[in-house]
């Protein structure tokens, strides 16, 4: 680790651009000092995977099937939109 | 992640609008469970929001005829999903004044005790109480996907909508943006505080249990 540069972001900084980061929505000299710092600073790595993984995390609250019930009801719904038209 | 549209979404328009009932199927086993996660980030309830996701799909059915593919059938589902949800989460809370990001808190993503103080004489604004890696195995059991989603039910309304729109059913930017009807800048602040919020619950029960 080195001294702190003026115009170094710092962790508390750095936690508040990493979603633009992983959006993609840093423009070129900050995402080059984000990027700079992360070689450093293991915790800031740290983080920033913490944040993939929350993303990932979420991705999977996805598991539940179609009730029988539900299926039934939409297919009601279905045969009687048909109906009308 | 629902990821990108389906291809064959072309050939599915034109049988639904013909009244195909497999075709129907179809949509309803790949976008029900979605539309009902999407209603369910605005209304009170499982309930309700079951039954917003059964009056969308007969507004969807209605306006197919409409329906010209300048987006893709999934975002235009999940717009009249979201349209829908905010009608009646809005007269749900009839009494409450309603203004969309009124209950959104502007606080940093991580308690700033945690960093040293601004005047610290060597690393000021760095890391006091820095995360601690994760473990696989605590990653992968089904527990913390559901400590994943019951922190996303308690976030603030709009930061919750982003949140399940964009990492849990996968649209982009652009989507979550036309079904909401927000600003790319403030979709990504409202993503930006909903991720560091899930993160930081995260961390508390994974430290707990580790």
């Amino acid at each position: 680790m080195s001294m702190r540069v003026p115009d170094q972001p710092t962790c508390r900084e750095i936690v508040e651009l990493v979603t633009d980061y992983l959006e993609g929505q840093l423009p070129v000299g900050e995402r080059t000092l984000f990027e700079q710092h992360l070689v450093y600073c293991d915790w800031c790595r740290v983080y920033l995977e913490q944040m993939r993984q929350t993303i990932r995390m979420a991705g999977e609250v996805s598991e539940e099937s179609l009730s029988p019930e539900t299926r039934e009801e939409l297919v009601r719904l279905f045969r009687g939109w048909k109906g009308k038209k | 992640m629902a990821g990108q549209p389906h291809p064959e979404e072309t050939e599915l328009i034109v049988a639904l609008r013909q009244g195909d009932e497999g075709a129907f199927l179809t949509v309803v086993r790949r976008y029900h469970a979605p539309m009902v996660r999407i209603a369910r980030a605005f209304v009170g309830s499982d309930a309700v929001a079951e039954e917003v996701a059964q009056e969308s799909w007969l507004a969807v059915l209605e306006g197919l005829a409409g329906f010209e593919g300048r987006s893709s059938l999934r975002s235009w589902m999940f717009s009249i999903v979201a349209n829908r949800a905010r009608t009646r989460a809005q007269r749900e809370a009839r009494s409450v004044p309603m203004s969309s990001f009124g209950d959104e808190d502007e606080g940093p993503a991580v308690d700033p005790e945690r960093f040293l103080p601004p005047d610290h004489p060597r690393w000021p604004g760095h890391w006091a109480t820095p995360p601690e890696r994760w473990a696989d195995e605590q990653l992968a059991v089904h527990e913390t996907v559901e400590l994943a989603r019951r922190a996303m039910q308690a976030l603030p309304p709009a930061q919750r909508q982003v949140i399940v729109l964009r990492d849990v059913e996968g649209c982009s930017s652009e989507e979550v943006c036309q079904a909401l009807g927000v600003s790319d800048g403030n979709q990504r602040v409202l993503l930006h505080r909903a991720r560091s919020k899930v993160r930081a619950i995260l961390e508390v029960q994974l430290r707990r249990t580790a």
